[in-house]
């Protein structure tokens, strides 16, 4: 939190920088909006991109995938951000076409809060189970089963979830739909769901919030939240019965066994690959087809193809994922497309 | 008679030009009202997909399900008008007696003044704040009492039903009732002193004591006063969103249990907006067109209440 906080700062004081010196140099601006899961990252590369060139001002605002969607169909940025990339029917209404590009990824975890009992493994069942609120306590003997020699209490396991509207949610309930036939006919998948137990709370800092205060409770957050909290992070078991541990390499893994189609959007419900941490997602930003105006337009590009290369490297450190090789060229492939 | 009078004729002077201050008054007034009506007809609206598609269905359906288009309004229904009751009892009794205390000369005035000072302070405090304080002091306690209460009155009383969560409607109760104190306070305690003088004197003339006297004679006097402000801080308690959505756990299911989450329309508007498309959108604003009734409404039998209450008592003097 500290991190998105200062990092924000950052960015706010650089952009009333080149506020004040724009005026002498000849001054590009493009703005984005949408997701907010990878805000602090697209911040972080606007920052250093606008440090390489200068003149060039990126601003994107965290107004969520949802949001980010409806500005970009009404024409009211240069480019989007959603972690549900577009829809075939959102993407049809939109009259200058849309070129989707995964720019960086990130894993779900389950953080919890049990008191000095780090790695608990959770089977395919149990955690399914867990959020449909038929496993409700930790000593449920299917949690024992996979964690011999762990002594868990005897304590109600409280479910924390996301009260608004979210990707994390929208990815998280498509790998336990993908899972559970009866999460998928009880609950199903989307942005919102209603969750059969639990508590919920907004905003991926709600939910770390509420694990955080709540003994016994688990919830559903991007990996970087979990990191920054110091919050314990179940191992979880994956398609080919392996229980792996919510990593970076893990999660890269998954990216990598992913063969992505032509519009480059798909999500790894449920990966089978060895090593394949279960709940990875990729997230897009989203560009129009054609541009009018073709200095915004290589101003756009430019920016995009900066975070695929350069801008990578920020990732592990804010969280994220770097993208693998295989798609960064299939992204730069699709990036040459845009007029 | 054949000249006017200089008095007239100034008179006539001051007529005769545009009189701009009412034509401006009257301009702020329309305007006001205009935003209002405004305001409803653009949430109509929008809402009119969801009220021809759901109709009064709408109201009672128990299920709000956005990822499969069923969108029924109930819970939250059910759950803004208890938490703000239970807020209401909670405050109600607190708040009297604090504005009793603040009306009558139990202590030297400049005493009374600060203490009314900061009671009416806690109306200044941003709700998000109150949220917060929420988080930190009072879901620890919820969630400790509240598995003690789980614990021995659960298994008879539904009402306390377990597992105890911190996130719940009591909580989030117990954090609106402080911040609808000043509203009852201050209200409560404007009638208090509008009570004339001579009911008061009248009373200890007739050889009441000071408890008989607050009791029998200036509390019913006041009664309208103090419904009135009951009334209004209702209101208040139905709209508060923020802190509400910070406390209650936001969860949709129907439940008797008050240490279980629950969720008010305030709450779901601020949650589920943002990412809301389609006919979640007209059902968000259906939902936001019933609060906007229910607040409306409340408001409306309050300031009614409230005005009959000073016409009485100046009629009184």
């Amino acid at each position: 939190m500290t991190t998105h906080i200062s990092s924000l700062a950052r960015a706010a004081a650089i952009t009333a920088l080149f506020a004040t010196a724009g005026s002498a140099l000849a001054q590009t601006q493009i703005s984005g909006a949408g997701a907010s899961f990878p805000a602090p990252l697209y911040q972080r590369w606007s920052q250093e991109f606008a440090a390489k060139n200068p003149g060039m001002q990126v601003n994107y605002q965290s107004v969520g995938s949802g949001a980010g969607i409806k500005q970009f169909t009404e024409n009211l940025v240069n480019f989007g951000a959603s972690d549900a990339a577009m829809t075939d029917e959102q993407m049809a209404k939109v009259a200058k076409g849309v070129v989707l590009i995964p720019a960086t990824a990130g894993s779900i975890v389950l953080a919890y809060n049990l008191p000095g009992l780090e790695g608990i493994k959770l089977s395919r069942e149990v955690y399914a189970g867990i959020f449909l609120g038929t496993v409700t306590k930790w000593n449920d003997p299917k949690i024992a089963a996979a964690n011999p020699g762990i002594d868990l209490p005897d304590m109600d396991i409280v479910v924390c979830v996301r009260s608004d509207g979210s990707g994390t949610t929208f990815v998280f309930t498509k790998h336990l739909a993908a899972i559970s036939p009866q999460f998928k006919d009880e609950v199903g998948e989307g942005t919102a769901v209603t969750w059969p137990v639990g508590v919920a709370g907004k905003g991926n800092e709600g939910v770390t919030a509420l694990v955080k205060q709540t003994p016994g409770g688990i919830g559903y957050v991007e990996f970087g939240y979990a990191q920054h909290n110091k919050l314990p992070m179940a191992t979880l078991e994956n398609k080919s019965g392996e229980f792996v541990v919510p990593t970076e390499e893990s999660g890269a893994a998954t990216l990598a066994s992913v063969e992505l189609p032509e519009n480059l959007r798909i999500w790894p419900s449920d990966p089978s690959g060895k090593g394949d941490y279960p709940i990875a997602t990729f997230t897009w930003i989203l560009l129009y087809k054609t541009y009018d105006d073709a200095k915004i337009k290589n101003a756009v590009v430019d920016f995009v193809k900066f975070g695929l290369t350069d801008g990578q490297q920020f990732a592990p450190e804010l969280g994220y994922i770097k993208l693998p090789e295989s798609v960064i060229a299939k992204c730069m492939a699709a990036l040459d497309t845009v007029q | 008679m054949n000249s006017p009078s200089p008095e007239s004729s100034a008179l006539d002077e001051y007529k005769s030009g545009p009189d701009i201050f009412r034509i401006l008054c009257w301009v702020a007034a329309a305007a006001t009202v205009a935003t209002l009506a405004w305001i409803v007809y653009e949430i109509v609206k929008q809402a009119s997909p969801a009220i021809s598609e759901f109709g009064f269905g709408f109201i009672t359906g128990k299920v709000w399900s956005a990822n499969r288009d069923i969108f029924g309004v109930l819970p939250f229904l059910i759950g803004t008008v208890v938490s703000s009751v239970i807020a209401i009892v909670i405050a109600l009794p607190l708040g009297l007696s604090v504005a009793i205390f603040l009306s009558e000369d139990f202590l030297p005035l400049p005493v009374r003044q600060v203490v009314r000072f900061v009671v009416e302070l806690l109306a200044a405090i941003p709700s998000v704040v109150y949220g917060l304080w929420g988080i930190a002091v009072v879901i620890p306690l919820v969630q400790e009492y509240g598995a003690i209460l789980a614990k021995n009155l659960g298994p008879s009383i539904p009402l306390f039903k377990g597992p105890a969560f911190g996130n719940s409607m009591l909580t989030a109760s117990l954090v609106l009732a402080l911040m609808i104190l000043p509203t009852i306070t201050a209200i409560s305690r404007t009638a208090l002193v509008a009570v004339p003088k001579t009911l008061r004197e009248g009373a200890y003339a007739l050889g009441a004591t000071r408890w008989e006297a607050i009791l029998g004679v200036i509390m019913p006097t006041a009664a309208p006063g103090i419904v009135a402000a009951t009334i209004l801080a209702l209101g208040r308690a139905m709209g508060e969103t923020m802190a509400i959505a910070m406390l209650i756990g936001n969860s949709s299911r129907l439940t008797w249990s008050l240490l279980s989450p629950s969720g008010t329309l305030a709450g779901l508007l601020a949650n589920e907006f943002g990412e809301a498309s389609g006919l979640q959108i007209a059902s968000l604003m259906y939902a936001a067109l019933l609060l906007v009734v229910l607040t409306l409404g409340v408001n409306i039998i309050g300031e009614a209440v409230l005005r009959r209450a000073q016409k009485n008592v100046a009629g009184a003097l």
